[in-house]
């Protein structure tokens, strides 16, 4: 029984991390993307539809990567290129993310879908209790521990890591040091866009195999508050991820069992968080300013 | 030393008739700069007088418009700060450009060799700091250093490159006394080396103290090379300015009016972790003074100044009085109706908005104060522009604020003409009471003179003036007495002339009023 609830709740956080981890990296160099939502949608249904019409759920994999790359690389280019208001690029992303899904996916509606299976490693799975649980799960599940280490190392450990992060605190500075920083920024941004995309493909391949319209039901959104709760930092991206995942399912299960809490209530509990979390980080000037990209949202264009 | 360079010793640096245009306007024009091996060569000149536009020219940043730049006898054309970097110049910016959410190791590694691994540049950073006198924890935070600590950055990061010639922009504007005579000690290791550095600063005393030669610029044009040491303060300046700086003049009055501001055993907690809380401050200042309030930044100055203009209320409405009311929990407007008068230290953001014009910005501050004159009676209070027009020109008249156009935005100002308009704006009022906050911070040496000799007008007419400020050069000009500030609490007023240099250096330092305190230190001083 806890066994079956904990994969519930891996399998409900396994998108909520890889989308946040991406929109982190974003974050990161300093450019806010508020389409997570949109480029996610655009995830599913390109991994849906290619799944279904190839029979292949990792070809569906790779389509999911690209739909959502491709979609932040509208949104790169509004904002970096054109260097258009980031929030309002971002809200129209997610819109029209939505829409386009839709209207690709109507004729997938109500199709079966194809499940990704589960990798079993053959002698770790016997591990008494963790082994299912952690060795013998989907790929996408693996790519999120790969990606949370991964993305954890490049920030902090590589020097082109260093610059990203240089370019998020200061970009003028970062200019003047030299660093490309548009360059830099298409790079984060699409490395967003391909995660939450791939978080899309996790949706309508792994969690409920099939497309609906609007499925990622503000996991998006989510996912954005995610990467607050966690304060930049990737390790707590997973466990903010899991927290976040245990109250989605906890929510469903509370219904089954009849529990007297109002699940709008249990719904927003994340937000709430999120809400909680800034109010502590922001409290703290120095945590602030060290966590915090401080050219977040920023336009950036250089002198001439 | 200079003597021998004339005779043809080679020059590490030598510049000719280096030219840039802007447009048509030449913001330097025809340099000729010889800088030798091991030399500590000033740069000096007024804001404006070409000085950046010069240095940036020889890091690279900026391309000359004609003109030549020799490197060791070579024609040489400097591109961009990186092969600057590869000739062997090093530049510590005035304003620097540091990650403060990255650690002192990471922010030097971004401007090196990307092979190099970033725990050899921490240990090198390590080594090369303390071998420098500059130590330096190249794991700290920048964000949790001071500013002498961030120069030392900035320092080491040059350093690192192994330069020949070191450029420093006006590096002790953000020092200490202390400070700066260890960054001193840190120069004159450099020069014992073979190294050369330019010196740029408008600071007279230390360019005398320091350098070997120096040469001075004026609106783009060399106007003199000299040893310092052979120069007075009065005669470096005569170069800088051209004409001799108006002196401000300080009538001895002695000052025995009323007291006009009473501040009595104020304690203030800090508003944020990073703030500075007061402690038990207390001051008198009568009528004809003018209370100078010394310190180093980042020790409560800016809290301070928040308490005494009622930015921030304090807590106990008798510890603040503004001639006999007290005035603790009154806010500023209900102060400024009492008479008084306050400028911040912030032009740009503070003082005054930027993209709004010196009218706008005029009636933002007094438009409670002055309302009869500058708002229509009634309900609707309509802005009488032409009255509020009418007071920025008169404004700008009496401080010879100089601007283009008619009513230009503040932030097209020149910082020592919007200084001038932003305490203008108050002394147009009279206040019988003035705290200023830095009030020449950035500013050219003849707008600085000239706020200056208005502050003390403004006492020798009977009004009480307070000025925070971190220059005590200025301190010694206007001040009647003189406080010092540390940590938060501030020490008795001393008459001006009791104060040595030394002994305001120690206040600053920490070591406060009670008088054991005191004559130690006075012995400490006097032991040198």
């Amino acid at each position: 029984m806890f066994e079956a609830i904990l994969l519930t709740v891996m399998t409900a956080a396994t998108p909520l991390v890889i989308a946040a981890l991406g929109e982190l990296v974003t974050e990161r160099s300093g450019v806010l993307n508020l389409g997570v939502e949109g480029m996610m949608i655009m995830g599913a249904v390109c991994a849906f539809a290619t799944a279904h019409m190839t029979g292949s759920p990792y070809l569906g994999i790779l389509a999911g990567i690209g739909g959502g790359a491709l979609f932040s690389l509208l949104f790169g280019f509004l904002t970096l290129t054109l260097v258009a208001n980031q929030v309002a690029t971002g809200l129209a992303l997610t819109i029209l993310g939505l829409g386009v899904s839709g209207q690709l996916g109507e004729s997938f509606v109500g199709l079966a879908g194809t499940k990704l299976q589960p990798i079993v490693f053959p002698v770790l799975s016997d591990i008494p209790f963790i082994g299912r649980v952690l060795f013998a799960q989907d790929l996408i599940f693996y790519l999120s521990i790969v990606l949370i280490i991964g993305v954890n190392w490049f920030l902090f450990k590589s020097r082109t890591g260093l610059k990203m992060r240089a370019i998020g605190d200061n970009h003028g500075s970062a200019h003047a040091l030299g660093i490309n920083v548009v360059r830099t920024r298409y790079l984060a941004v699409l490395f967003g866009g391909a995660c939450a995309g791939l978080a899309g493909a996790q949706l309508s391949l792994v969690y409920t195999p099939q497309w609906v319209e609007n499925m990622s039901a503000g996991r998006g959104w989510i996912a954005l508050a995610l990467v607050v709760f966690a304060s930049w930092r990737p390790w707590r991206i997973l466990a903010g991820g899991y927290l976040f995942g245990a109250v989605t399912i906890g929510q469903l299960h509370a219904q089954a069992f009849g529990v007297g809490i109002p699940s709008q209530f249990l719904s927003a509990l994340p937000y709430a968080a999120t809400i909680v979390v800034l109010v502590i980080i922001s409290h703290n000037r120095r945590t602030t300013l060290i966590n915090t990209p401080a050219s977040l949202g920023k336009p950036f264009v250089p002198d001439r | 030393m200079s003597s021998s360079q004339d005779q043809g010793e080679p020059s590490l640096l030598s510049v000719r008739r280096l030219t840039k245009l802007f447009g048509s306007f030449a913001a330097c024009d025809g340099i000729d700069l010889d800088i030798a091996p091991g030399e500590i060569h000033a740069l000096l000149g007024e804001n404006g007088a070409g000085k950046s536009t010069l240095v940036k020219m020889l890091f690279g940043v900026l391309q000359p418009s004609a003109g030549q730049i020799l490197w060791q006898g070579q024609p040489v054309s400097i591109a961009s700060p990186a092969q600057a970097r590869e000739l062997g110049v090093g530049m510590v910016f005035q304003h620097f450009s540091l990650f403060e959410a990255l650690t002192v190791g990471e922010n030097i590694a971004l401007s090196l060799d990307p092979k190099i691994s970033l725990s050899k540049i921490s240990d090198e950073v390590a080594s090369l700091s303390r071998a420098y006198g500059l130590p330096l924890d190249p794991k700290a935070h920048v964000a949790d250093l001071s500013v002498g600590e961030r120069q030392r950055i900035e320092i080491v990061r040059a350093l690192l490159q192994n330069p020949k010639l070191i450029i420093l922009d006006e590096p002790t504007s953000v020092l200490t006394p202390q400070e700066a005579e260890r960054l001193f000690e840190t120069l004159f290791k450099l020069k014992a080396e073979g190294r050369s550095v330019l010196y740029i600063s408008h600071r007279l005393d230390e360019v005398r103290q320091i350098c070997d030669r120096a040469t001075v610029l004026r609106h783009g044009k060399v106007t003199g090379t000299c040893d310092p040491r052979q120069e007075t303060p009065a005669s470096l300046a005569r170069m800088m300015v051209g004409s001799d700086v108006a002196a401000v003049h300080r009538e001895e009055l002695g000052a025995t009016g009323e007291t006009l501001l009473e501040v009595s055993g104020m304690s203030v907690a800090a508003r944020t972790p990073f703030a500075v809380s007061l402690k038990d401050v207390s001051m008198t200042v009568r009528a004809g003074e003018v209370l100078a309030i010394a310190g180093v930044a980042g020790n409560g100055q800016g809290e301070l100044f928040d308490a005494l203009s009622g930015e921030y209320p304090v807590p106990d409405d008798n510890s603040v009085k503004i001639r006999g009311k007290a005035v603790g929990r009154t806010r500023i407007n209900g102060r400024r109706l009492l008479g008084a008068g306050f400028v911040p230290e912030e032009r740009h953001g503070h003082a005054a908005v930027a993209q709004m014009s010196l009218s706008d910005n005029l009636l933002l501050a007094r438009a409670h104060s002055d309302r009869k004159a500058f708002l229509s009676s009634g309900f609707a209070k309509v802005i009488r522009h032409g009255a509020v027009k009418a007071a920025a020109a008169r404004i700008c008249q009496a401080m010879d604020v100089r601007k283009s156009g008619e009513d230009p935005a503040a932030g097209s100002l020149s910082g020592g003409n919007l200084q001038k308009f932003i305490v203008g704006r108050e002394l147009d009022r009279q206040p019988s009471v003035l705290v200023v906050n830095q009030p020449t911070w950035g500013v050219d040496a003849g707008a600085a003179s000239r706020i200056r000799q208005a502050l003390i007008d403004l006492a020798n007419s009977g009004s009480a003036v307070v000025v925070i400020s971190q220059d005590l050069d200025e301190i010694f000009e206007v001040a009647t007495s003189i406080a010092v500030i540390s940590e938060g609490r501030l020490s008795k007023a001393y008459p001006a002339g009791e104060l040595s240099l030394e002994r305001i250096g120690l206040l600053m330092g920490g070591i406060h009023d009670s008088t054991r305190n005191a004559s130690q230190a006075e012995e400490a001083a006097h032991a040198h």
